[in-house]
């Protein structure tokens, strides 16, 4: 399942890297701690968290993951948007809480076990 | 540090100053790109990254100013950093995940996990911690460029 396939499953916003919605998404986390985010997803997972600021996508991109989504409809900041568009990381918006999010993504076979 | 390495080929230092929220993962950003324009490999990179990422975290987070200074040399990245502030009070408790004394606004934006330190000795080769309460933290780590093949935490 790409990024693209997420966005059109579950009705997501594009805030911020449409050249980069091919992704193949590997997993899932969710997390509203940075360093937690950091010690624990994995290359190519989908982020889902109600943090705004520009911070997340430097996670994002120094652990090389798919994409962001915020829950709750919550809207990044100007300046998160700016950098996820420099850094070429997708950043989407879903209405859903983070709860319900995260079952409909399992749902549809993102996991959040680590594969390797 | 295990090796002495004299043959320093870059050194840049960054100021941090304490409490900028608004422009906290610049430096880490610099560094990445330095590492990126001097044509190390993403997996190491991504390791200096991150631990330079949380050390800048913690100057923001928990200081009133401080100096980060990055090393290259043939055969490692070694990254310094001193700052004034709050000192910890028990390196081995500041050390175990989950410990935090991160107060409520620091909460609120995702940091004082408590996992910041041990996700720095978790990237790194070598790590060296000291601290003065209520002064100020030395904090330095290394990642050997020769060691790369046999240590990707994220691999």
């Amino acid at each position: 399942m790409t990024v693209f396939d997420i966005i059109n499953l579950f009705g997501l916003q594009v805030k911020a890297g449409r050249d980069q919605l091919h992704q193949a998404i590997t997993g899932g986390y969710a997390s509203d701690l940075l360093s937690d985010v950091i010690a624990h997803s994995q290359k190519g997972n989908i982020w889902v968290t109600i943090q705004t600021h520009p911070n997340i996508v430097a996670v994002a991109a120094m652990k090389e993951l798919a994409g962001i989504i915020l829950t709750g409809g919550r809207e990044p900041d100007k300046e998160t948007v700016h950098k996820a568009q420099e850094e070429g990381i997708p950043l989407l918006v879903s209405p859903l809480f983070t709860f319900e999010l995260v079952g409909q993504l399992y749902e549809k076979g993102i996991s959040g076990m680590n594969p390797c | 540090m295990e090796r002495t390495d004299n043959n320093i080929l870059i050194h840049k230092t960054f100021h941090i100053e304490g409490g900028n929220f608004p422009n906290a993962g610049t430096i880490s950003d610099q560094v990445k790109k330095t590492l990126k324009e001097a044509g190390f490999p993403n997996s190491i990179i991504r390791r200096i990254a991150i631990a330079t990422f949380e050390a800048e975290m913690n100057v923001i987070c928990y200081a009133k100013q401080g100096e980060l200074s990055l090393f290259i040399t043939p055969h490692s990245l070694k990254v310094v950093v001193d700052d004034e502030g709050h000192g910890i009070l028990d390196i081995n408790l500041a050390m175990s995940e989950g410990y935090s004394t991160a107060d409520e606004k620091i909460r609120e934006l995702g940091f004082g996990a408590g996992m910041g330190l041990p996700n720095i000795k978790k990237n790194t080769d070598e790590m060296i911690l000291t601290s003065k309460f209520k002064q100020g933290t030395h904090l330095e780590f290394v990642v050997y460029l020769d060691r790369q093949e046999t240590h990707l935490p994220f691999e």
